[in-house]
């Protein structure tokens, strides 16, 4: 895949050298899925860098226009595979807000903990396979895949299933929490933190990462909020903006948290962001968890099928562990919508890529690659 | 001082690999398929069809009503009604499948046609072990193939199972009660309508 380029000039003139156009991808492991970067290279030094992607593009909107509104919740659980309860609740938000359903109390508290373990386990796989796009193979990621694994048996006693969950409905979720369950998510909870400790004493401090991490793959502030960047990257940048304080959508107007913010911008920060966002993700889930009511977990007005909406379009968003998460849907009064669109997060932060990558090494690339987050079923859709 | 943290770091390795020794819950791995993990209650793999009775063909719940086949996501489900009926748990004529395939090489194991099957007559199986070396045949499921008993299903969701099942004693007891009801109220008629 490797082949001489005749586009670009060598930026010496004088020096008898020319660039190099390398293929990373689609099948390159540190790309995080079927994703490719077309780098021009001059030396070790990336001059130019076209994203491309659309190797995993499932027709997943349209699929969604052809089919009942319920019927698309278990491809939502396949955009982010490793978030599917964030992506059930973005399009559950979008549909209730279509639809005027509201979700009883009880259903809210199970959503925030359900969303803030799914961010535990997104950011500790990410934390894990940063990692490993530096160069740690096996050690970190495993770490983090250990916790991840226990989480997942939370879901798994759940929803019945460990990544495809498929579990919220629109007004409340699909079914009650299984006895014994909210124990074992506190003691899950209680036990998190020292995991925490072990992880950041192993990674932070490491001079090998401090080196590999500091000033690499700077996005500026400004650069960050034109592209529509969201989520712990815009964070990571210095802007406070986080959707669960923006639109204290669900019960997260009732939580106290902070929200961590970055200086510089750099693959450090966007690492220390999301290392950050997970302990305050753990005070959310204590005081969720102490303060989970009983009551019924659907709306009484909620059917499951035959659900026609009034003609009328809207958009749902929420605070996906990798960005803002948007289901924007138009209904006709028919059965199934008659536009379906989804604002991935992952899209839309790969699209500075370049500009975060150039003047860095090849090797940096894929480092910064790997503190995007991205996930190839939500990018291609 | 440099090196500092990755000591550090290089300790906590250290502790992870001699805590593995002693510690059980450091060891998650579990050696399938030498030993297997208790099923999980709520877990789900594919579908099955329920059927009551000793004959699996005769007791299925399924009255081929397509809500299921409707409402799969990959469209992985396909169904011929029979013509002839057959009575149901309640004594109500209703229809039967002639054809009922599921496609299991398609289906993505949502659960969504248990969730909207008004009959209780399809719910999540949890076997994984499906390989086969037949690609088209052996991934098709016939309505023999998917038919099993409600034991099974209790024996595998023993709450919903419990919930379905008492649900349905009673709509049974209901029906009985409404058709003596219907019978008294018919004899009455009867001899009402043969006195003069």
């Amino acid at each position: 895949m490797i082949a001489p380029s005749s586009s670009v000039e060598p930026a010496e003139a004088g020096l008898a050298s020319q660039m190099l156009e390398v293929s990373l991808g689609p099948q390159h492991p540190s790309t995080h899925g079927v994703f490719r970067m077309d780098v021009t290279l001059e030396g070790e030094t990336v001059v130019k860098l076209k994203p491309v992607f659309g190797y995993l593009h499932r027709n997943h909107e349209k699929i969604a226009e052809n089919f009942s509104y319920l019927a698309s919740m278990p491809y939502t659980d396949r955009l982010d595979y490793f978030c599917s309860l964030t992506n059930n609740w973005a399009y559950a938000l979008s549909v209730e807000k279509l639809t005027g359903l509201a979700a009883p109390e009880r259903a809210e508290y199970i959503r925030v903990i359900l969303a803030e373990l799914t961010r535990l386990v997104n950011h500790s796989a990410l934390a894990g396979f940063l990692l490993q796009d530096m160069g740690a193979l096996g050690t970190p990621l495993m770490y983090a895949f250990r916790e991840r694994e226990s989480i997942l048996d939370l879901f798994e006693s759940l929803t019945g299933s460990r990544m495809m969950c498929n579990y919220m409905r629109f007004g409340g979720c699909r079914c009650d929490l299984p006895p014994g369950w909210l124990e074992q998510a506190r003691g899950l909870v209680a036990r998190f933190p020292s995991f925490l400790d072990e992880f950041e004493a192993l990674i932070t401090n490491n001079e090998i990462v401090r080196a590999r991490t500091e000033g690499v793959g700077v996005l500026p502030a400004k650069l960050a909020v034109n592209a529509g960047v969201t989520g712990p990257m815009l964070r990571a940048s210095g802007v406070n903006y986080d959707i669960r304080k923006v639109d204290r959508y669900g019960i997260y107007g009732r939580m106290s948290f902070r929200v961590p913010l970055g200086g510089r911008g750099d693959v450090f920060d966007r690492y220390m962001v999301r290392i950050l966002e997970m302990r305050e993700s753990l005070k959310i889930l204590d005081q969720a968890l102490r303060d989970i009511p009983g009551g019924p977990i659907m709306d009484p007005k909620a059917k499951l099928r035959n659900l026609r909406p009034k003609p009328g379009e809207a958009y749902g968003r929420i605070e996906a562990p990798k960005g803002e998460l948007g289901f924007y849907l138009i209904s006709d009064g028919g059965p199934n919508p008659y536009r379906y669109r989804v604002r991935p997060p992952s899209l839309i932060n790969l699209t500075i890529l370049e500009d975060m990558c150039l003047g860095h090494t090849v090797a940096d690339a894929v480092v910064i690659l790997g503190s995007v987050d991205i996930v190839l079923g939500e990018v291609d859709r | 001082m440099n090196g500092a943290g990755i000591i550090k770091g290089m300790i906590e390795t250290a502790r992870n690999l001699a805590g593995s020794y002693y510690d059980p819950g450091r060891l998650t791995t579990v050696q399938y398929p030498e030993e297997k993990l208790p099923p999980v209650e709520n877990a789900r793999t594919i579908p099955f069809l329920v059927y009551d009775g000793a004959d699996p063909m005769a007791g299925l719940r399924c009255t081929a009503c397509t809500i299921c086949e409707k409402e799969c996501p990959p469209q992985c489900i396909y169904i011929v009604k029979d013509q002839v009926k057959k009575p149901d748990y309640l004594g109500k004529m209703q229809l039967q499948p002639k054809v009922f395939d599921i496609d299991i090489s398609v289906c993505m194991s949502c659960g969504i046609c248990a969730e909207v099957c008004p009959f209780d007559a399809i719910k999540m199986d949890q076997v994984f072990e499906l390989s086969t070396d037949d690609r088209f045949g052996g991934l098709l499921f016939d309505k023999t193939k998917l038919a099993k008993p409600n034991d099974y299903f209790a024996k595998l969701h023993r709450t919903e199972a419990g919930e379905t099942d008492a649900r349905r004693e009673d709509d049974k007891r209901k029906a009985e009660a409404a058709a003596a009801a219907r019978a008294a109220a018919a004899k009455e008629s009867a001899l009402e309508g043969s006195a003069p």
